[in-house]
Protein backbone atom coordinates (compact mmCIF):
# COMPACT_ATOMS: atom_id res chain seq x y z
CA UNK A 1 0.00 0.00 0.00
CA UNK A 2 1.25 3.30 -1.05
CA UNK A 3 1.99 5.97 1.79
CA UNK A 4 -0.57 8.97 2.31
CA UNK A 5 0.85 11.56 -0.47
CA UNK A 6 1.75 15.06 1.29
CA UNK A 7 -0.64 17.96 1.14
CA UNK A 8 -0.73 21.88 1.85
CA UNK A 9 -2.42 22.38 4.76
CA UNK A 10 -4.76 24.98 3.16
CA UNK A 11 -5.51 27.02 0.74
CA UNK A 12 -4.02 29.99 1.96
CA UNK A 13 -0.17 27.68 1.93
CA UNK A 14 -0.59 26.62 -1.42
CA UNK A 15 -0.90 30.56 -2.64
CA UNK A 16 1.99 31.21 -0.74
CA UNK A 17 3.95 28.58 -2.21
CA UNK A 18 2.61 29.05 -6.26
CA UNK A 19 3.41 32.78 -5.42
CA UNK A 20 6.72 32.06 -4.27
CA UNK A 21 7.06 30.05 -7.53
CA UNK A 22 5.94 32.09 -10.08
CA UNK A 23 7.78 35.70 -8.73
CA UNK A 24 11.18 34.86 -9.71
CA UNK A 25 14.13 36.61 -11.01
CA UNK A 26 12.35 37.32 -14.58
CA UNK A 27 9.65 39.31 -12.95
CA UNK A 28 12.44 41.47 -11.49
CA UNK A 29 14.69 41.67 -14.34
CA UNK A 30 12.92 40.83 -17.04
CA UNK A 31 9.59 42.19 -17.24
CA UNK A 32 10.88 46.02 -16.76
CA UNK A 33 12.96 46.00 -20.04
CA UNK A 34 10.68 43.52 -21.80
CA UNK A 35 7.99 46.78 -21.24
CA UNK A 36 10.06 49.37 -22.16
CA UNK A 37 10.96 48.23 -25.21
CA UNK A 38 7.44 46.95 -26.52
CA UNK A 39 5.40 50.13 -26.50
CA UNK A 40 5.70 51.44 -22.87
CA UNK A 41 2.93 52.21 -21.41
CA UNK A 42 0.95 50.89 -24.12
CA UNK A 43 2.71 47.31 -23.42
CA UNK A 44 -0.09 46.80 -20.87
CA UNK A 45 -2.79 46.18 -23.45
CA UNK A 46 -1.33 43.30 -25.10
CA UNK A 47 0.35 42.38 -21.54
CA UNK A 48 -3.40 42.10 -19.90
CA UNK A 49 -4.87 40.25 -23.04
CA UNK A 50 -2.22 37.68 -22.86
CA UNK A 51 -2.54 36.98 -19.42
CA UNK A 52 -6.17 37.00 -19.95
CA UNK A 53 -6.20 34.56 -23.25
CA UNK A 54 -3.16 32.27 -22.16
CA UNK A 55 -1.69 32.86 -19.11
CA UNK A 56 -4.36 32.35 -16.83
CA UNK A 57 -6.09 29.32 -19.00
CA UNK A 58 -2.68 27.67 -19.62
CA UNK A 59 -2.53 27.77 -14.99
CA UNK A 60 -6.23 26.50 -14.56
CA UNK A 61 -5.27 23.35 -16.90
CA UNK A 62 -2.06 22.90 -15.17
CA UNK A 63 -3.79 22.89 -11.78
CA UNK A 64 -6.77 20.84 -13.15
CA UNK A 65 -4.32 18.19 -14.73
CA UNK A 66 -2.22 18.44 -10.86
CA UNK A 67 -5.48 18.36 -8.98
CA UNK A 68 -7.30 15.78 -10.86
CA UNK A 69 -4.79 13.00 -11.08
CA UNK A 70 -3.14 13.79 -7.83
CA UNK A 71 0.07 12.94 -8.72
CA UNK A 72 3.78 14.36 -9.97
CA UNK A 73 3.80 15.98 -13.52
CA UNK A 74 4.89 12.04 -15.57
CA UNK A 75 2.15 10.30 -13.53
CA UNK A 76 -0.77 12.67 -13.91
CA UNK A 77 0.13 12.88 -17.89
CA UNK A 78 0.31 8.89 -17.89
CA UNK A 79 -3.02 8.68 -16.26
CA UNK A 80 -4.51 11.17 -18.33
CA UNK A 81 -3.52 9.57 -21.33
CA UNK A 82 -0.93 6.92 -21.85
CA UNK A 83 1.85 8.31 -24.08
CA UNK A 84 1.68 11.44 -22.98
CA UNK A 85 3.70 10.47 -20.22
CA UNK A 86 6.78 11.72 -22.02
CA UNK A 87 5.41 15.27 -22.12
CA UNK A 88 5.61 15.01 -18.35
CA UNK A 89 9.12 13.59 -17.92
CA UNK A 90 10.10 16.26 -20.85
CA UNK A 91 8.99 18.96 -18.43
CA UNK A 92 11.18 16.75 -15.51
CA UNK A 93 14.30 17.28 -17.85
CA UNK A 94 13.89 20.90 -18.32
CA UNK A 95 13.40 21.90 -14.56
CA UNK A 96 16.36 19.42 -13.70
CA UNK A 97 18.23 21.24 -16.62
CA UNK A 98 16.63 24.81 -15.41
CA UNK A 99 17.32 24.09 -11.72
CA UNK A 100 21.09 22.91 -12.08
CA UNK A 101 21.73 27.05 -13.58
CA UNK A 102 19.32 28.79 -11.47
CA UNK A 103 20.65 27.75 -7.97
CA UNK A 104 23.86 29.74 -9.58
CA UNK A 105 22.31 33.11 -10.45
CA UNK A 106 20.82 32.95 -6.69
CA UNK A 107 24.79 32.06 -5.48
CA UNK A 108 26.19 35.14 -7.35
CA UNK A 109 23.07 37.20 -5.68
CA UNK A 110 24.08 36.49 -2.07
CA UNK A 111 27.74 37.23 -2.85
CA UNK A 112 26.14 40.57 -4.55
CA UNK A 113 24.35 41.28 -1.08
CA UNK A 114 27.49 41.25 1.13
CA UNK A 115 29.67 42.89 -2.45
CA UNK A 116 27.03 46.12 -2.10
CA UNK A 117 27.65 46.84 1.37
CA UNK A 118 31.30 48.07 0.60
CA UNK A 119 30.70 48.03 -3.36
CA UNK A 120 33.33 45.38 -4.07
CA UNK A 121 33.28 46.12 -7.35
CA UNK A 122 34.91 49.34 -7.26
CA UNK A 123 34.40 51.78 -10.59
CA UNK A 124 34.13 48.81 -12.86
CA UNK A 125 31.20 46.63 -11.82
CA UNK A 126 31.68 45.17 -15.40
CA UNK A 127 35.20 43.78 -15.58
CA UNK A 128 34.12 43.10 -11.33
CA UNK A 129 31.83 40.60 -12.89
CA UNK A 130 33.49 38.60 -15.70
CA UNK A 131 36.59 39.29 -14.41
CA UNK A 132 37.55 39.66 -10.87
CA UNK A 133 34.27 37.72 -9.16
CA UNK A 134 33.63 35.00 -11.91
CA UNK A 135 36.54 34.73 -13.45
CA UNK A 136 35.63 33.84 -16.76
CA UNK A 137 38.32 33.14 -19.50
CA UNK A 138 35.58 33.74 -22.21
CA UNK A 139 36.50 29.81 -23.83
CA UNK A 140 33.77 27.86 -25.10
CA UNK A 141 34.44 24.80 -23.14
CA UNK A 142 33.28 22.61 -20.45
CA UNK A 143 34.88 22.59 -17.11
CA UNK A 144 38.18 24.71 -16.27
CA UNK A 145 39.07 26.03 -13.18
CA UNK A 146 36.51 25.80 -10.29
CA UNK A 147 35.99 28.85 -8.77
CA UNK A 148 35.34 29.43 -4.75
CA UNK A 149 33.91 32.68 -4.61
CA UNK A 150 30.65 31.12 -6.68
CA UNK A 151 31.00 27.22 -5.58
CA UNK A 152 30.59 27.69 -1.90
CA UNK A 153 27.66 29.40 -1.50
CA UNK A 154 26.34 27.54 -4.41
CA UNK A 155 27.03 24.62 -1.86
CA UNK A 156 25.15 26.32 0.30
CA UNK A 157 22.02 27.03 -1.50
CA UNK A 158 21.68 23.43 -2.85
CA UNK A 159 21.94 22.18 1.21
CA UNK A 160 19.35 24.70 2.16
CA UNK A 161 17.49 23.63 -0.71
CA UNK A 162 17.23 20.18 -0.22
CA UNK A 163 16.38 20.61 3.42
CA UNK A 164 13.54 22.42 2.77
CA UNK A 165 12.21 19.51 0.38
CA UNK A 166 13.37 16.93 3.00
CA UNK A 167 11.23 19.02 5.72
CA UNK A 168 8.18 18.20 2.83
CA UNK A 169 5.67 20.00 0.58
CA UNK A 170 3.95 21.94 3.85
CA UNK A 171 6.81 21.92 6.67
CA UNK A 172 9.47 22.77 3.68
CA UNK A 173 7.51 24.41 0.77
CA UNK A 174 4.85 26.20 1.98
CA UNK A 175 6.65 27.05 5.15
CA UNK A 176 9.61 28.82 3.41
CA UNK A 177 6.99 30.71 0.66
CA UNK A 178 4.65 31.98 3.79
CA UNK A 179 7.82 33.36 5.45
CA UNK A 180 9.88 34.50 2.46
CA UNK A 181 7.08 36.10 0.15
CA UNK A 182 5.93 38.45 2.63
CA UNK A 183 9.53 39.71 3.50
CA UNK A 184 10.18 39.71 0.07
CA UNK A 185 7.41 42.16 -0.43
CA UNK A 186 8.45 44.51 2.66
CA UNK A 187 12.09 44.81 1.22
CA UNK A 188 11.22 45.12 -2.08
CA UNK A 189 8.32 48.23 -1.26
CA UNK A 190 11.42 49.25 0.73
CA UNK A 191 13.64 49.55 -2.16
CA UNK A 192 11.13 51.05 -4.64
CA UNK A 193 10.27 53.67 -2.32
CA UNK A 194 14.24 54.67 -2.12
CA UNK A 195 14.18 54.50 -5.79
CA UNK A 196 11.73 56.73 -6.01
CA UNK A 197 12.88 59.36 -3.89
CA UNK A 198 15.84 59.64 -6.23
CA UNK A 199 16.88 62.72 -8.36
CA UNK A 200 15.65 61.61 -11.97
CA UNK A 201 13.51 58.76 -10.81
CA UNK A 202 10.65 60.42 -12.81
CA UNK A 203 12.78 60.71 -15.67
CA UNK A 204 12.84 56.44 -15.92
CA UNK A 205 8.88 56.45 -15.20
CA UNK A 206 8.28 58.54 -17.93
CA UNK A 207 10.33 55.88 -20.22
CA UNK A 208 8.47 53.06 -19.04
CA UNK A 209 5.26 54.55 -19.16
CA UNK A 210 4.68 56.89 -21.91
CA UNK A 211 2.67 55.12 -24.50
CA UNK A 212 4.32 54.44 -27.45
CA UNK A 213 0.96 53.56 -29.27
CA UNK A 214 2.07 52.52 -32.59
CA UNK A 215 3.51 49.40 -31.51
CA UNK A 216 0.50 48.14 -31.18
CA UNK A 217 0.52 47.30 -34.62
CA UNK A 218 3.51 45.10 -33.92
CA UNK A 219 2.95 41.46 -33.98
CA UNK A 220 6.45 41.58 -32.25
CA UNK A 221 5.08 43.29 -29.17
CA UNK A 222 1.95 41.04 -28.97
CA UNK A 223 4.27 37.85 -29.01
CA UNK A 224 6.57 40.05 -26.47
CA UNK A 225 3.63 40.15 -24.13
CA UNK A 226 3.01 36.50 -24.69
CA UNK A 227 6.33 35.42 -23.93
CA UNK A 228 6.63 37.32 -20.37
CA UNK A 229 3.08 36.44 -18.99
CA UNK A 230 4.42 32.73 -20.21
CA UNK A 231 7.82 32.61 -18.87
CA UNK A 232 6.75 34.79 -15.50
CA UNK A 233 3.97 32.86 -14.77
CA UNK A 234 5.67 29.59 -14.12
CA UNK A 235 3.31 27.57 -16.45
CA UNK A 236 3.92 24.66 -18.61
CA UNK A 237 6.56 23.05 -16.77
CA UNK A 238 5.48 20.68 -14.49
CA UNK A 239 5.10 22.90 -11.57
CA UNK A 240 1.86 24.31 -11.11
CA UNK A 241 0.90 20.44 -11.93
CA UNK A 242 3.22 19.40 -9.05
CA UNK A 243 2.27 21.95 -6.77
CA UNK A 244 -1.88 21.39 -7.82
CA UNK A 245 -1.37 17.51 -7.08
CA UNK A 246 -0.90 18.50 -2.98
CA UNK A 247 -4.41 20.34 -2.65
CA UNK A 248 -6.52 18.86 -0.92
CA UNK A 249 -9.76 17.64 -2.89
CA UNK A 250 -12.15 20.34 -2.24
CA UNK A 251 -9.95 23.02 -3.33
CA UNK A 252 -10.90 26.43 -5.18
CA UNK A 253 -8.35 25.76 -8.02
CA UNK A 254 -9.97 28.88 -10.22
CA UNK A 255 -10.39 31.19 -7.09
CA UNK A 256 -6.46 30.54 -6.44
CA UNK A 257 -5.23 30.88 -9.36
CA UNK A 258 -6.54 34.49 -10.02
CA UNK A 259 -4.91 35.63 -6.82
CA UNK A 260 -1.84 33.86 -8.10
CA UNK A 261 -2.05 35.28 -11.30
CA UNK A 262 -2.78 38.70 -10.40
CA UNK A 263 0.05 38.41 -7.46
CA UNK A 264 2.93 37.99 -10.06
CA UNK A 265 1.85 40.45 -12.20
CA UNK A 266 1.56 42.87 -9.08
CA UNK A 267 4.73 42.32 -8.37
CA UNK A 268 5.89 42.29 -11.77
CA UNK A 269 4.45 46.05 -12.02
CA UNK A 270 6.23 47.09 -9.11
CA UNK A 271 9.51 45.68 -10.36
CA UNK A 272 8.93 47.90 -13.10
CA UNK A 273 8.11 51.03 -10.75
CA UNK A 274 11.65 50.31 -8.91
CA UNK A 275 13.81 49.29 -11.69
CA UNK A 276 12.91 52.63 -14.24
CA UNK A 277 12.98 55.14 -11.26
CA UNK A 278 16.81 53.62 -10.54
CA UNK A 279 17.66 53.69 -14.12
CA UNK A 280 16.05 57.26 -14.59
CA UNK A 281 18.12 58.10 -11.23
CA UNK A 282 21.22 57.11 -13.26
CA UNK A 283 20.83 58.69 -16.63
CA UNK A 284 20.47 61.53 -15.02
CA UNK A 285 23.90 61.37 -12.51
CA UNK A 286 25.58 60.38 -15.93
CA UNK A 287 24.11 63.04 -18.24
CA UNK A 288 22.83 60.40 -20.69
CA UNK A 289 19.30 59.01 -21.69
CA UNK A 290 17.20 56.41 -19.83
CA UNK A 291 17.80 54.50 -23.37
CA UNK A 292 21.61 54.31 -22.75
CA UNK A 293 21.25 52.93 -19.26
CA UNK A 294 18.50 50.33 -19.99
CA UNK A 295 18.94 46.97 -19.48
CA UNK A 296 17.79 43.52 -18.86
CA UNK A 297 18.96 40.33 -17.45
CA UNK A 298 22.11 39.28 -15.87
CA UNK A 299 23.39 42.69 -16.89
CA UNK A 300 20.95 44.61 -15.40
CA UNK A 301 21.10 42.94 -11.77
CA UNK A 302 25.09 42.45 -11.81
CA UNK A 303 26.61 45.13 -13.90
CA UNK A 304 23.63 48.02 -14.41
CA UNK A 305 22.61 48.00 -10.91
CA UNK A 306 26.07 47.57 -9.06
CA UNK A 307 26.64 50.61 -11.03
CA UNK A 308 23.72 52.63 -9.95
CA UNK A 309 24.42 51.23 -6.07
CA UNK A 310 27.98 52.91 -6.35
CA UNK A 311 26.34 56.39 -7.31
CA UNK A 312 23.53 56.78 -5.33
CA UNK A 313 23.54 58.36 -1.58
CA UNK A 314 22.67 55.38 0.61
CA UNK A 315 23.19 52.87 -2.43
CA UNK A 316 24.27 50.37 0.34
CA UNK A 317 21.15 49.82 1.81
CA UNK A 318 19.71 49.69 -1.77
CA UNK A 319 21.89 47.35 -3.02
CA UNK A 320 21.10 45.13 -0.27
CA UNK A 321 17.56 45.31 -1.00
CA UNK A 322 18.18 44.44 -4.43
CA UNK A 323 19.76 41.95 -3.99
CA UNK A 324 18.06 40.44 -1.30
CA UNK A 325 14.96 40.24 -3.25
CA UNK A 326 16.80 38.58 -5.97
CA UNK A 327 17.66 35.60 -3.88
CA UNK A 328 14.39 35.45 -1.93
CA UNK A 329 12.29 35.41 -5.02
CA UNK A 330 14.87 32.95 -6.46
CA UNK A 331 14.68 30.51 -3.75
CA UNK A 332 11.08 30.06 -3.45
CA UNK A 333 11.46 29.53 -7.42
CA UNK A 334 14.19 26.99 -7.40
CA UNK A 335 12.65 25.10 -4.27
CA UNK A 336 9.35 24.68 -7.06
CA UNK A 337 11.73 23.53 -10.26
CA UNK A 338 13.24 21.03 -7.94
CA UNK A 339 10.18 19.56 -6.87
CA UNK A 340 9.02 18.77 -10.11
CA UNK A 341 12.36 16.83 -11.02
CA UNK A 342 11.82 14.54 -7.00
CA UNK A 343 8.10 13.98 -7.41
CA UNK A 344 8.92 12.00 -10.58
CA UNK A 345 11.65 10.28 -9.55
CA UNK A 346 9.38 9.51 -6.19
CA UNK A 347 6.61 8.72 -8.39
CA UNK A 348 8.46 6.56 -11.01
CA UNK A 349 10.51 4.93 -8.28
CA UNK A 350 8.36 4.27 -5.38
CA UNK A 351 11.36 6.08 -3.58
CA UNK A 352 10.87 8.02 0.06
CA UNK A 353 10.91 11.93 0.25
CA UNK A 354 14.51 11.43 1.80
CA UNK A 355 15.70 8.71 -0.85
CA UNK A 356 14.61 11.24 -3.62
CA UNK A 357 16.23 14.13 -1.70
CA UNK A 358 19.71 12.41 -1.46
CA UNK A 359 19.85 10.69 -4.36
CA UNK A 360 18.24 12.86 -7.58
CA UNK A 361 18.46 16.36 -5.42
CA UNK A 362 22.03 15.45 -4.71
CA UNK A 363 22.99 14.62 -8.29
CA UNK A 364 20.88 18.01 -9.39
CA UNK A 365 23.25 19.78 -7.10
CA UNK A 366 26.35 17.93 -8.16
CA UNK A 367 25.75 18.91 -11.70
CA UNK A 368 25.07 22.49 -10.74
CA UNK A 369 28.24 22.71 -8.52
CA UNK A 370 30.56 20.81 -10.92
CA UNK A 371 29.69 23.14 -13.59
CA UNK A 372 28.88 26.37 -13.63
CA UNK A 373 31.10 27.67 -10.66
CA UNK A 374 34.01 27.68 -13.23
CA UNK A 375 36.14 29.67 -15.33
CA UNK A 376 33.96 28.52 -18.34
CA UNK A 377 30.52 28.65 -16.83
CA UNK A 378 28.73 31.82 -17.84
CA UNK A 379 28.65 31.01 -21.66
CA UNK A 380 26.89 27.41 -20.75
CA UNK A 381 24.50 29.35 -18.65
CA UNK A 382 23.97 31.37 -21.34
CA UNK A 383 23.15 29.04 -24.07
CA UNK A 384 21.51 26.43 -21.77
CA UNK A 385 19.22 28.83 -19.97
CA UNK A 386 18.50 30.28 -23.63
CA UNK A 387 17.29 26.57 -24.90
CA UNK A 388 15.74 25.49 -21.98
CA UNK A 389 13.29 28.07 -22.03
CA UNK A 390 12.28 28.82 -25.65
CA UNK A 391 12.68 25.32 -26.87
CA UNK A 392 12.15 23.32 -23.46
CA UNK A 393 8.67 25.30 -22.40
CA UNK A 394 7.56 26.74 -24.69
CA UNK A 395 7.88 23.50 -26.89
CA UNK A 396 6.81 21.03 -24.15
CA UNK A 397 3.60 23.68 -23.31
CA UNK A 398 3.02 23.49 -27.21
CA UNK A 399 2.64 19.85 -27.32
CA UNK A 400 1.15 19.38 -24.14
CA UNK A 401 -1.78 21.65 -25.44
CA UNK A 402 -2.03 20.35 -28.76
CA UNK A 403 -1.97 16.53 -26.97
CA UNK A 404 -4.38 17.07 -24.46
CA UNK A 405 -6.53 19.07 -26.46
CA UNK A 406 -6.79 18.04 -30.17
CA UNK A 407 -5.25 14.37 -29.69
CA UNK A 408 -6.52 13.40 -26.15
CA UNK A 409 -9.81 15.80 -26.45
CA UNK A 410 -9.57 16.08 -22.56
CA UNK A 411 -10.18 19.83 -21.98
CA UNK A 412 -14.25 19.12 -21.34
CA UNK A 413 -13.33 16.15 -18.58
CA UNK A 414 -10.82 18.48 -17.04
CA UNK A 415 -13.34 21.69 -17.16
CA UNK A 416 -15.81 19.62 -15.53
CA UNK A 417 -13.41 18.79 -12.50
CA UNK A 418 -12.31 22.22 -12.39
CA UNK A 419 -15.56 23.62 -11.99
CA UNK A 420 -17.12 20.77 -9.73
CA UNK A 421 -15.04 22.03 -6.75
CA UNK A 422 -14.08 25.74 -8.22
CA UNK A 423 -16.15 29.10 -8.03
CA UNK A 424 -15.26 31.04 -11.21
CA UNK A 425 -16.45 28.23 -13.59
CA UNK A 426 -14.69 27.86 -17.13
CA UNK A 427 -16.37 26.49 -20.63
CA UNK A 428 -16.03 26.93 -24.26
CA UNK A 429 -13.97 30.22 -23.66
CA UNK A 430 -11.51 28.06 -22.01
CA UNK A 431 -11.53 25.57 -24.77
CA UNK A 432 -10.76 28.24 -27.23
CA UNK A 433 -8.22 29.85 -25.69
CA UNK A 434 -6.18 27.01 -25.02
CA UNK A 435 -7.15 24.81 -28.04
CA UNK A 436 -6.39 27.54 -30.61
CA UNK A 437 -5.08 30.74 -29.08
CA UNK A 438 -2.16 28.90 -26.95
CA UNK A 439 -1.22 27.02 -29.25
CA UNK A 440 -1.06 29.42 -32.13
CA UNK A 441 1.03 31.77 -30.07
CA UNK A 442 3.25 29.00 -28.87
CA UNK A 443 3.82 27.65 -32.33
CA UNK A 444 4.77 31.26 -33.70
CA UNK A 445 6.99 31.57 -30.83
CA UNK A 446 8.50 28.57 -31.34
CA UNK A 447 8.99 28.11 -35.00
CA UNK A 448 10.40 31.30 -35.26
CA UNK A 449 13.05 30.50 -32.62
CA UNK A 450 13.59 27.63 -34.97
CA UNK A 451 14.01 29.44 -37.54
CA UNK A 452 16.08 32.05 -36.00
CA UNK A 453 18.79 30.22 -34.29
CA UNK A 454 19.58 27.88 -37.54
CA UNK A 455 20.19 31.26 -39.49
CA UNK A 456 22.07 33.27 -36.97
CA UNK A 457 23.32 30.53 -34.27
CA UNK A 458 23.63 31.96 -30.81
CA UNK A 459 25.29 35.61 -30.46
CA UNK A 460 28.30 35.35 -30.79
CA UNK A 461 29.59 31.68 -29.57
CA UNK A 462 30.79 28.88 -32.56
CA UNK A 463 28.13 26.74 -33.63
CA UNK A 464 30.17 23.29 -32.36
CA UNK A 465 29.59 24.53 -28.88
CA UNK A 466 25.37 25.65 -29.41
CA UNK A 467 25.15 22.70 -31.08
CA UNK A 468 25.96 20.08 -28.21
CA UNK A 469 25.11 22.84 -25.12
CA UNK A 470 21.93 24.20 -27.04
CA UNK A 471 20.81 22.20 -29.54
CA UNK A 472 22.24 18.80 -27.94
CA UNK A 473 20.31 19.58 -24.66
CA UNK A 474 16.93 20.69 -26.28
CA UNK A 475 16.77 17.86 -28.50
CA UNK A 476 18.28 14.92 -25.65
CA UNK A 477 15.74 16.27 -23.38
CA UNK A 478 13.08 15.13 -25.45
CA UNK A 479 14.86 11.63 -26.49
CA UNK A 480 15.89 10.85 -22.63
CA UNK A 481 12.04 11.71 -21.49
CA UNK A 482 10.83 9.14 -24.53
CA UNK A 483 12.97 6.69 -23.13
CA UNK A 484 11.86 7.20 -19.39
CA UNK A 485 8.40 6.81 -20.52
CA UNK A 486 9.22 2.65 -21.36
CA UNK A 487 10.71 2.26 -17.67
CA UNK A 488 7.47 0.67 -15.87
CA UNK A 489 6.46 2.63 -12.59
CA UNK A 490 7.18 1.05 -9.76
CA UNK A 491 4.05 1.20 -7.77
CA UNK A 492 1.74 1.13 -10.99
CA UNK A 493 0.32 3.93 -12.42
CA UNK A 494 -3.71 3.91 -10.74
CA UNK A 495 -4.51 5.91 -8.20
CA UNK A 496 -6.86 3.32 -6.15
CA UNK A 497 -7.65 6.67 -3.81
CA UNK A 498 -9.27 8.54 -6.61
CA UNK A 499 -11.61 5.08 -7.97
CA UNK A 500 -13.30 5.76 -4.11
CA UNK A 501 -13.77 9.49 -4.07
CA UNK A 502 -14.03 11.69 -7.21
CA UNK A 503 -12.76 15.29 -6.32
CA UNK A 504 -15.81 17.48 -4.98
CA UNK A 505 -18.77 15.49 -6.90
CA UNK A 506 -20.31 14.79 -3.03
CA UNK A 507 -21.11 18.09 -2.63
CA UNK B 1 6.80 62.81 -16.00
CA UNK B 2 4.23 63.75 -18.50
CA UNK B 3 0.59 63.62 -18.28
CA UNK B 4 0.18 60.43 -20.81
CA UNK B 5 2.84 58.42 -18.70
CA UNK B 6 1.12 59.34 -15.57
CA UNK B 7 -2.25 58.06 -16.76
CA UNK B 8 -0.80 55.31 -18.29
CA UNK B 9 1.09 54.96 -14.58
CA UNK B 10 -2.24 54.99 -12.87
CA UNK B 11 -4.11 52.67 -15.38
CA UNK B 12 -1.47 49.93 -15.28
CA UNK B 13 -1.48 49.79 -11.55
CA UNK B 14 -5.40 50.08 -11.59
CA UNK B 15 -5.92 47.20 -13.98
CA UNK B 16 -3.30 44.96 -12.38
CA UNK B 17 -3.43 45.68 -8.73
CA UNK B 18 -7.28 46.02 -9.27
CA UNK B 19 -7.23 42.70 -10.44
CA UNK B 20 -5.83 41.45 -7.23
CA UNK B 21 -7.88 43.12 -5.24
CA UNK B 22 -11.30 41.59 -7.24
CA UNK B 23 -9.69 37.93 -7.00
CA UNK B 24 -9.06 38.25 -3.25
CA UNK B 25 -12.75 39.57 -2.53
CA UNK B 26 -13.70 36.85 -5.29
CA UNK B 27 -11.87 34.16 -3.16
CA UNK B 28 -13.28 35.39 0.33
CA UNK B 29 -16.75 34.86 -0.86
CA UNK B 30 -16.30 31.49 -1.30
CA UNK B 31 -14.55 30.03 1.92
CA UNK B 32 -12.34 27.24 2.18
CA UNK B 33 -14.22 23.91 2.39
CA UNK B 34 -12.35 21.23 4.58
CA UNK B 35 -12.55 17.55 3.71
CA UNK B 36 -14.57 14.89 5.67
CA UNK B 37 -13.27 12.42 6.75
CA UNK B 38 -14.32 8.88 7.30
CA UNK B 39 -15.47 9.38 10.73
CA UNK B 40 -17.75 11.80 9.32
CA UNK B 41 -16.11 14.80 11.53
CA UNK B 42 -15.00 17.95 9.69
CA UNK B 43 -10.97 18.49 9.76
CA UNK B 44 -10.11 21.09 11.88
CA UNK B 45 -9.63 24.72 9.43
CA UNK B 46 -6.01 25.38 9.00
CA UNK B 47 -4.35 27.50 11.70
CA UNK B 48 -2.56 29.64 8.59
Amino acid sequence: MAEEREQFKGRRAFIFAAVGSAVGLGNIWRFPYVAYENGGGAFIIPYLVALLTAGIPLLFLDYAIGHKFRASSPLAYRRLGGAAESIGWWQVGICFVIAVYYAVVIAWAVRYTGFSINQAWGDDPGGFFGGDFLQQSGEFTLGGSWVPAVGIPLIIIWLFTLVVHRLGVQGGIARLSAIFIPVLVVIFVVMVIQGLRQPGATLGLDALFTPNWDALANPGVWIAAYGQIFFSLSVGFGIMITYASYLKRRSNLTGSGLVVAFSNSGFEILAGIGVFAALGFMAQASGVGVADVAESGIGLAFIAFPAIISTMPGGSLFGVLFFLSLVLAGITSLVSIVQVVLAGVEDKLGWSRTKSVLIAGGLMAVVSVALFPTTTGLNLLDVVDNFANNFGIVGAALASVIVIGWGLRKFPELAEHVNSVSSFKIGRTWFVLLGVITPLVLGYMFVSEVITRIQEGYGAMPSGYVGVYGWGVAIGLVVVAVLISFIPWRRGVVDGDSLLVEGGESR
Amino acid sequence: MSAQAIVMLVVALLLVWGGLVVALLHLRKHPEEFDVVEDGQQEYPPST
